[in-house]
């Protein structure tokens, strides 16, 4: 990895008795697309406001491009900001709204007027230019939001849950123009989100964020496959999170017992086997009905309790015994019948450990 | 059970009959062509609004109100507006609250205990029978409006407009100025015509610290009032009424068109 473009050292932010930040240390590498992704609370925002120098870190520092910024007042820092409620100026209109950042460096009215000519394209709101905002629609507000972060050229691109307030359908779309413009510029963005799709599709690299601190940072498929604690295999996808007892260990293979009876081949997993009990995940859709080809570790016999059709996928719920699983089955499979028995199987690679019962208990 | 709908209707109408019965009846006078401020109205001139610009007393008036009207406007509209800024997102502090209510206090003091207290004070000042005194007095009062007013529109600016501002680079009087000024503007519009209006209307205050040749209209008509009773004083009533008219009209367009 290069050098690190930003840097944040120690950070820790109090609010009164409350730390919102716990001694975080974060490093984006320039041109990197990184999604800080957690509950409400969890400190993500806080951090990205410190970036942007509206919070002041209570101690630690923040670098850019190896400058220390934490001094310096928002103004300063050359970041541009989209927010979640877009915070267009009311009573300009779009062309005044993207032109301001370019007026503030008192760039040539003539360079004003062909950049802001030149991001209206961009975003495709040509026709726009003279409205207010409060005549567009959300969509075209974030645009224009967007396009007014991007006419100066800032050194970062700073959002906080942008498509928060769009419909489904055009928070998608809006998410491929945003990954699109990232690569096109070659932007490093700061992403913000509690959307765990959104992180997944659109980001470089995910950070994970609980209580104040990151647990884990890695690639959208690291994350997503190889969660190191129950916190993020639960916030990232839906997951089975059982409790088990460790039975015996053999290189990465462990061979663990459920809490509620079963057996289990698995993998011993990042987190590492400390203490004989275990919190393993096993992803929905890793587990297979009635696939009696494959040759893999794990088998049990299971009662479906409940089936929902998603329309690309039925969502099942299956006992084995005391315990429930939840699998994500074919939509065609006849096996998706409330009370039939089906045969169960998935690997012990599938079967991931996440971290000790002690630990957890520790964490939550 | 349709008795309580009529009651309220009568009894808005008698609320209505109370305020504005007065008013119906001594505006036509306004327009008699008697010296007699006294109805049947035998016939109709405008004499009496003649009267108000050339008689020496009556145009001074007008003129002094006018200008005591735009001094008092601007001072209390900067003032209020400054300690709408000052005050606002502060947390309920003991200083804050104390401040807050010392700037709102003009509004139930009793205007003669201010008139009082200010008109010995002025005197050691040399600031009695000037005008600068009278819009000083005129201010005091007018400023509760201007702030209570730009507080409120201030409260309805967006933090995140004035963050977004400076991420893009603008200083903080730059924010102040091209950001958060223009959206409070309404307001402190409506806060500046409220500050005329007190200051036309004021009289106490202005019989305390004003002199001879800061009489004021409200001021000219309550001592014509006393001296002789003449139809002049209703027609001022009536430019007074007009005017007041006009001015909440132009409020409500402002608001209007800024919403």
């Amino acid at each position: 990895m290069d050098s690190p473009f930003i840097s944040f050292r120690q950070v820790v932010k109090r609010f009164g008795p409350l730390t919102v930040v716990d001694h975080l240390d974060l490093d984006i590498t320039r041109g990197e697309f990184i999604a800080l992704l957690g509950p409400s609370g969890s400190g993500k925002t806080t951090l990205l406001m410190m970036l942007a120098g509206f919070e002041q870190a209570t101690s630690g520092s923040i670098e850019v491009g190896g400058v220390r910024v934490d001094g310096l007042p928002p103004h300063k820092r050359n970041m541009g900001v989209v927010f979640q409620n877009y915070a267009l100026f009311p009573h300009m209109s779009v062309r005044d709204n993207i032109a301001f950042p370019l007026k503030m460096r008192n760039t040539p009215k003539a360079e004003i007027a062909t950049r802001v000519a030149r991001v209206l394209d961009m975003v495709k709101l040509s026709a726009m230019a003279e409205r207010k905002p409060a005549q567009l629609s959300g969509g075209q507000q974030q645009r224009v939001a967007l396009a007014r972060a991007l006419v100066f050229e800032p050194q970062v691109v700073l959002m906080d849950e942008p498509l928060g307030a769009l419909d489904k359908k055009l928070r998608e779309q809006m998410q491929l123009d945003i990954r699109d413009l990232h690569r096109r510029l070659g932007l490093t963005i700061v992403f913000v989100t509690h959307d765990q799709d959104e992180a997944l599709t659109m980001s470089d690299r995910i950070a994970v964020f609980n209580h104040g601190r990151i647990e884990q940072i890695g690639t959208p498929r690291e994350i997503y496959e190889l969660p190191r604690t129950p916190f993020v295999a639960e916030f990232i996808g839906e997951t089975n999170l059982l409790s088990c007892k460790v039975e015996e260990q053999a290189g990465e293979t462990v061979r663990l017992t459920t809490d509620g009876g079963l057996t289990l081949s698995a993998h011993a997993g990042a987190a590492g086997i400390d203490g004989g009990k275990v919190r393993v995940s096993i992803r929905p859709e890793a587990i297979r009905i009635n696939d009696h080809a494959a040759a893999t570790a794990n088998r049990l016999t299971a009662r479906i309790l409940d089936a929902v059709y998603f329309g690309d996928h039925m969502r099942l719920v299956a006992s084995v015994g005391e315990q429930r699983l939840i699998i994500k089955g074919d939509r065609t499979s006849e096996a998706a019948e409330v009370g039939r028995e089906v045969a169960l199987s998935f690997a012990a690679s599938d079967v991931w450990v996440v971290g000790s019962c002690d630990q957890t208990s520790a964490t939550a | 059970m349709r008795p309580l709908p009529i009651i309220k209707l009568i009894f808005a109408s008698f609320v209505v009959i109370f305020l504005l019965g007065p008013l119906v009846a001594v505006l036509p006078l306004s327009l008699t062509d008697s010296v007699f401020l006294n109805y049947p109205i035998s016939g109709y001139s405008t004499r009496w609004f003649k009267e108000l610009v050339t008689a020496e007393s009556w145009r001074l008036s007008i003129v002094n109100s006018l200008l005591i009207g735009s001094g008092t406007t601007v001072l209390a509209t900067l003032l209020g507006t400054l300690a709408a800024l000052g005050l606002r997102g502060k947390r309920a502090s003991l200083l804050v609250s104390t401040l807050r209510t010392v700037f709102l206090l003009p509004m139930v003091v009793p205007a003669v205990v201010l008139g009082v207290g200010m008109q010995l004070m002025f005197a050691r000042y040399g600031l009695t029978n000037t005008y600068l005194g009278v819009i000083i007095a005129h201010t005091v009062v007018a400023v509760p409006f201007v702030l209570v007013n730009v507080s409120s529109a201030l409260q309805g600016v967006d933090v995140r407009l004035e963050q977004a501002a400076a991420s893009l680079g603008a200083a903080p009087p730059t924010v102040l100025f091209s950001v958060t000024l223009p959206i409070a503007l309404p307001g402190i519009i409506s806060g500046a015509l409220f500050a005329f209006a007190t200051s036309l209307d004021e009289v106490v205050l202005t019989l305390f610290v004003a002199g001879p040749n800061q009489r004021t209209l409200a001021r000219q008509m309550f001592a014509t009032i006393r001296e002789n009773i003449s139809p002049a004083i209703v027609s001022a009533a009536a430019v007074f009424i007009v005017g007041t008219i006009v001015l909440s009209l132009a409020m409500l367009a402002i608001r209007r068109r800024m919403a």
